[in-house]
């Protein structure tokens, strides 16, 4: 244990995906609020073309991935406010293309089976110190903007409409979103890969919710709950020589069966010895005859 | 000399949607201090006139003015309080009533500056004015669908605004909470306030109302006093369906007659 610490690489590693535990589920609860959790998992196959473009025209495969990433993000919201429903299709081709895309892209390139999986699970201990300095100042900045932002963003995901009455720039705000969904994914990227980045972002809300009341506090649980699976999967997958990626997603997973069961059992417990409980909810319909 | 200009001004506004026409030429005028109930059988088109209204739904013709603005150029949102229909559906995380009602400050202090002091208390008033004061930090999924709407209530008087626009507010809400919203709106329009509402029936709200239109088929068939109800089955062609399972049976009103 001690002689992980003394590591770098170990504590890149360990930085980079505390870095995403927390910047993941503070965009991811906009995304669970507004029944796009599997947003995340879309962006990061149309990444993967990014990732394809990168290898192949010897760019940075981060920053073509944040580049592509984001038109396709954005491509999504603009499918998502006509509220077509061919809009599901739509989506799918652009989720299959960007994938199968990706993978033609890397093949050209010259790169291997090795260089996918790399983007597609995470390498985590490729991490190189630029690699981490990106990953802080974008993670911090998503970070950043989805907590200055909360109430219009909130404002947006919880009623649209509502949103667009009180003269909110409602479609600049949702760009945003889509905007910074792409971003979280490109760097979530090295931690736990492209196909699992979306569990980052649902994953610690959905454990969250299990015990909040409100929309402040589930996503501040979710931060804690994301750097804990993120900082703890990290430990258990250097000791126990697994995938980081996998164990982070598998970490989080356990809590979220954790706080389930123990919220359930509380519940069960809280109900039987309440002799005084509320007093009935006012009838909804009131029959007058 | 001041010339008062008239809160809402709609002019031979035309709707469709895919094509088929929802609203064929409406005018409506509805001046400060008015409180002006829309009534209509389902699919009349009320709702869609006052989404027009808000710019919600785009017009294929004729024009929306809002304190003399029109509405491409209308800023002054803070001027306005929304109360849609229902909570809407988007709400995969618990949002406490609180927080719910908070967003109705937004068009006052914009999407950038954090709420303030006087943000919070005009919340606190607000859900306090709807009878909700004990439940502030409950998720509001835990709410009876009157309270709901009480909340949507609150959200709307928050912001403070001049002109109140509700969609069909009391539509399966209990007697307790239509007597609160009642209440509420009562106070609303004692403080100067102008609303315009949707409504299937009036029930508690019909001494409030100053005007009341009847739109049918996609026009207005009558604006003035309010109507007196027609017996459910006073009309033996009435096609009415009633949306919601849980609908108040007290006042059973499917039309009106002008």
């Amino acid at each position: 244990m001690t002689d992980l610490f003394a590591s770098d690489i170990f504590l890149r590693a360990l930085a980079g995906a505390v870095v995403i535990g927390l910047a993941a589920p503070t965009l991811g609860t906009y995304l669970v609020q507004r029944r796009l959790a599997l947003i995340g998992d879309g962006i990061g196959h149309v990444a993967l073309t990014g990732v394809g473009v990168g290898l192949l025209f010897d760019q940075s495969p981060v920053l073509t991935a944040v580049v592509v990433a984001a038109l396709g993000a954005v491509g999504v919201e603009l499918v998502r406010e006509r509220g077509r429903t061919s809009g599901d299709l739509a989506l799918a081709l652009l989720f299959y293309g960007g994938i199968a895309g990706g993978v033609l892209l890397v093949n050209l390139s010259g790169g291997t089976g090795t260089n996918l999986l790399q983007f597609l699970f995470g390498s985590l201990s490729t991490t190189s110190s630029d690699d981490l300095a990106v990953i802080a100042v974008l993670g911090a900045v998503v970070v950043a903007a989805m907590l200055a932002l909360r109430p219009a963003l909130f404002a947006i995901c919880h009623d649209e409409e509502y949103a667009r009455v009180s003269g909110l720039p409602v479609r600049a705000l949702n760009v945003l979103l889509a905007v910074t969904t792409a971003v979280t994914v490109t760097i979530a990227m090295r931690t736990v890969g492209l196909l699992l980045v979306s569990a980052l972002m649902v994953v610690p809300v959905a454990a969250a919710q299990q015990v909040t009341r409100g929309f402040r506090s589930t996503m501040h649980a979710a931060m804690a709950i994301g750097v804990l699976a993120a900082g703890a999967g990290v430990v258990v997958a250097a000791e126990a020589d697994t995938a980081p990626g996998a164990t982070i997603v598998m970490v989080a997973i356990a809590v979220f069966l954790g706080i389930t069961v123990a919220a359930a059992l509380r519940r069960a417990t809280r109900r039987r010895p309440r002799a005084d409980s509320p007093q009935p909810e006012p009838p909804e319909v009131v029959l007058q005859r | 000399m001041f010339v008062t200009v008239p809160v809402v001004r709609v002019r031979s506004a035309h709707v469709a949607y895919e094509g088929r026409a929802v609203l064929q030429g409406v005018d409506l005028p509805v001046d400060a201090g008015e409180v002006v109930a829309i009534l209509g059988a389902n699919g009349s088109g009320k709702s869609t006139l006052v989404r027009a209204v808000l710019g919600l739904v785009p017009l294929a013709a004729g024009s929306v003015e809002l304190f003399g603005e029109p509405l491409r150029r209308f800023r002054q949102w803070q001027r306005i309080g929304y109360v849609p229909q229902r909570l809407g559906a988007g709400s995969g995380v618990p949002a406490t009533v609180a927080e719910v009602v908070a967003a109705g400050r937004l068009a006052r202090r914009g999407p950038f500056r954090p709420p303030r002091a006087a943000d919070r208390a005009a919340v606190a008033a607000a859900i306090a004015a709807v009878g909700l004061a004990d439940r502030a930090g409950d998720p509001v999924t835990t709410l009876s669908g009157g309270q709901q709407q009480r909340a949507l209530i609150a959200r709307a008087l928050a912001g403070q605004p001049d002109l109140l626009v509700l969609d069909e507010p009391t539509a399966g809400v209990d007697a307790a909470s239509q007597d609160a919203f009642a209440d509420a709106l009562r106070g609303f329009v004692a403080g100067g306030g102008t609303v315009l509402l949707v409504a299937h029936e009036l029930g508690p709200l019909r001494p409030v109302i100053t005007r009341a239109i009847v739109v049918h088929h996609g026009g207005i068939a009558h604006d003035g006093a309010c109507p007196e109800p027609a017996g459910f089955h006073a009309d033996p062609g009435h096609d009415h369906v009633h949306p919601h399972a849980a609908e108040p049976l007290g006042t059973p009103l499917g039309m009106w007659q002008s």
